[in-house]
């Protein structure tokens, strides 16, 4: 369907990361959004505020991340299309309902703006140490979904390919941004509302007396359909461990269907959700492997490097979980090695290395707070040829 | 037994139409008075006519967390402390909705103090069932933030020596518009003061002293569950209007019963409606609903 | 003439004993009868006094007794306004 133009500020803006994410939430349909303070995130709910009243909505700035990340639940729950906006610390606090949303499949998107760590860090700099937490962060088996935007205008567009995939799978999607993105400031282009492609909420058409809230559709897909409260479904959710009917189950077989059927849910989608943006990598000695704002000082050392006649190719990640492990397989097969740069001390470059199964991976490390050198990243390169 | 039927109904109990009835029999044990505050609530619906679809329970994590699972209505078992802010999320999200909040007291007063204090400040428009046994039961019986002092409990194996806490104080000072507390043995009292809450706008507290006879009533060697009702009806004097500060409880005290607070004013959506226009007049979108399509 | 009576779900019960000391006509006591989970359901020892106000209904925490009125139409039936 497309996207409701109330929510879209159709036209050519100039807008920093922050402001161009709140644009894509809207423009997705969101309609609620509770959050709490923190730098760097906390433009994106200001402008939330600020522009909800006019387009019909609810913004509520809780005590707490705790209650942020639960509240937007509800209000799923209720209805609406909703998000919270955090970084490091309180996306620490968040963890727990995250896997509440994972188990109760319930769709919403987390940003995280990540600056430096750990603890109370470097809250107005740049780095990118979430990734990790990000995928496992909170306790138990559970699948979520990562992107990552390079530029403001992707803060615009996969924030709501962000809401789009956490409709299509009823599943909580991190929107893992990082200051240095969030906080600069570039040209967005804002389409008109019929060009946008919105996913849906996947109500269910069932009448009550035949719906279950966690059935195996029978079309193949893994993915339930939902109802929301007040429409005389008269359904039970719980985070514990259920059943088809949502009621409590707490057996060994029924933990293995639940968390099988979650697992599978996303990992057998997992061609389908890969989402990269490549370029010489076919005939490759070495890829250099980059997401969010490291892909662009990283672009620069690929370009440095291919003027010299080396033959490097770049893949940056779009979608960086599910971890595109196929990809990274079929490249290794014709590289020589892969060169992850990341601001952090060797996150997704673990991710590259098991993937490449043997290829040789270089890792660039930062430990955060600023942006790499190109210089340092060519020579990562360099050493990678040899 | 005489059960002659002169009409050829069946009767029914007045709780099954509400209970899911393929999940009974229930957890809860010999003499818990849980189970007596969902036939209180179940009388509380019928007699006000309460609109069932858009009737929700969303429950913390506990003995009375489960109570969501066994009523047949649109309900959410959350995390532990977390009922008040999902129930804000989905009453903001539909407020045509009329939510329940039905949780423990180490769920509502420990984990989710913060949340509590800050509904209330809010006058968020919640009926929150708080259901005080005084303990952590599920868990094994810990010390709660109302254990009152001397009590024995799992961690405190030589006695509490906190002072436990007055929720109707601490609710009441951070502005709720309606606190009533009973105990289990007030069933009647009970139901109607979740009648009046169901029709009261704002944030609404009911405190139901409730027996745990496994954990607290056994550890500290007074009885079972019958022993703790038959207390509650020794000990408890009703002091409607009472000075919220001054219906402290003990261990083997007096308990002061009755509604305690009941006054008006605007709900935070209200609030938060009336805001806009004043700011954005025209400009200002009201919706109802925050549903997406 | 008993204005009321009682109904059980024995299978329920679990003998915490609210019924039969919270009735006002005291109704009820623990029978020597065993359930399958060795509890001692209530009984009537006084049915004839039993008026049907239903309180060891709202009492019980187990949902296995309840009382109405003889002679009218059960209230719950058209409590039940659920589909």
């Amino acid at each position: 369907m497309k996207a409701d133009p109330a929510g879209v500020l159709t036209g050519v803006h100039f807008l920093d990361g922050d402001h161009a994410c709140c644009e894509g939430a809207l423009a997705a349909g969101a309609r609620f959004a509770a959050g709490y303070p923190i730098t760097p995130s906390t433009e994106v709910v200001e402008r939330f505020a600020a522009r909800v009243p006019k387009v019909g909505g609810t913004f509520i700035q809780m005590e707490d991340e705790l209650a942020s990340s639960i509240a937007i639940q509800g209000a799923v729950w209720g209805g609406a299309k909703a998000f919270t906006v955090t970084s490091g610390p309180g996306f620490s606090l968040m963890m727990e309902h995250i896997g509440y949303a994972a188990m109760t499949e319930t769709p919403c998107v987390f940003v995280d703006v990540q600056r430096g760590g750990p603890s109370t860090g470097l809250p107005t700099l740049p780095a990118q140490s979430d990734m990790m937490q990000a995928r496992w962060g909170s306790h138990g088996d559970y699948e979520i979904i990562a992107l990552c935007p390079n530029s403001p205008q992707e803060c615009f567009a996969l924030t709501i390919t962000a809401f789009n995939l956490s409709e299509k799978y009823r599943v909580p999607v991190m929107f893992m941004m990082d200051e240095c993105v969030g906080h600069m400031t570039e040209k967005v282009i804002i389409p008109p509302a019929d060009q946008i492609e919105i996913e849906p909420r996947r109500k269910t058409q069932k009448k009550p007396d035949n719906y279950k809230p966690y059935a195996f559709n029978g079309d193949g897909s893994l993915v339930p359909e939902i109802a929301h409260a007040g429409e005389g479904y008269k359904f039970h959710i719980t985070g514990l461990t259920h059943d088809e009917r949502g009621y409590p189950a707490m057996t060994v077989s029924a933990q293995q269907k639940l968390v099988g059927r979650l697992r599978d849910k996303i990992r057998k989608a997992a061609e389908d959700l890969v989402l990269v943006e490549q370029a010489n990598t076919e005939d490759a000695d070495v890829v250099v492997v980059s997401y969010g704002i490291t892909s662009r000082v990283a672009q620069r050392a690929v370009d440095e490097a291919r003027a010299k006649g080396l033959k490097v190719g770049k893949l940056r990640l779009k979608i960086v979980w599910p971890f595109p492990d196929q990809l990274i397989k079929k490249l290794a097969q014709r590289a020589k090695a892969f060169v992850v740069p990341e601001l952090n001390l060797g996150q997704m470059a673990r991710e590259v290395e098991r993937a490449a199964g043997g290829v040789k991976t270089v890792c660039v490390p930062h430990a955060g707070g600023g942006v790499h050198q190109p210089e340092d990243i060519l020579k990562a390169i360099q050493e990678a040829m040899r | 037994m005489s059960e002659v039927d002169f009409e050829c109904a069946e009767p029914v109990n007045p709780v099954e139409p509400f209970l899911r009835s393929d999940r009974m029999p229930h957890i809860w044990c010999p003499g818990c008075g849980i189970g007596t505050t969902v036939n209180c609530f179940t009388r509380a619906l019928i007699d006000s006519k309460a609109d069932l679809e858009k009737l929700v329970v969303v429950s913390g994590i506990g003995c009375t967390g489960r109570v969501a699972g066994y009523v047949k209505l649109d309900s959410f078992h959350t995390t532990h402390g977390r009922a008040i802010p999902f129930a804000t999320g989905l009453k903001l999200a539909n407020p045509n909705l009329t939510v329940v909040v039905y949780a423990g007291d180490g769920d509502l007063s420990a984990i989710g103090g913060n949340h509590l204090i800050h509904a209330a400040r809010r006058n968020i428009d919640l009926k929150v069932i708080c259901v005080n046994n005084l303990i952590y039961g599920m868990t094994g019986g810990q010390t709660a933030p109302t254990t009152p002092e001397h009590a024995t409990t799992s961690t405190n194996p030589y006695g509490t020596f906190e002072p436990g806490f007055n929720l109707p104080h601490l609710v009441d000072a951070a502005g709720a518009v309606y606190v009533a507390r009973w105990t289990a043995f007030h069933v009647r009292q009970v139901a109607r003061s979740m009648q009046e809450a169901f029709k009261k706008k704002g944030f609404s507290f009911i405190e139901i002293i409730s027996p745990c006879p496994t954990l607290y009533q056994r550890r500290n060697k007074m009885g079972d569950g019958l022993d703790a009702m038959k207390y509650y009806k020794q000990a408890s004097k009703v002091k409607n209007g009472a000075p919220t500060g001054e219906v402290g409880l003990t261990k083997t005290g007096e308990i002061a019963v009755g509604k305690f607070v009941d006054r008006d004013r605007p709900d935070y959506r209200e609030l938060m409606v009336h805001q806009f226009h004043e700011s954005l007049g025209a400009e200002y979108v009201e919706t109802g609903e925050c549903a997406c399509s | 003439m008993a204005k009321g009576t009682v109904k059980i779900v024995v299978e329920r019960c679990k003998a915490c004993g609210f019924c039969v000391e919270f009735c006002p006509t005291k109704v009820l006591a623990l029978s020597p009868a065993f359930n399958s989970k060795g509890y001692h359901p209530p009984h009537m020892v006084n049915p004839e006094k039993c008026s049907g106000c239903d309180l060891c209904g709202m009492y019980c925490p187990d949902f296995a007794i309840f009382g109405y009125k003889m002679g009218e139409k059960s209230e719950s039936k058209e409590a039940a306004h659920e589909s």
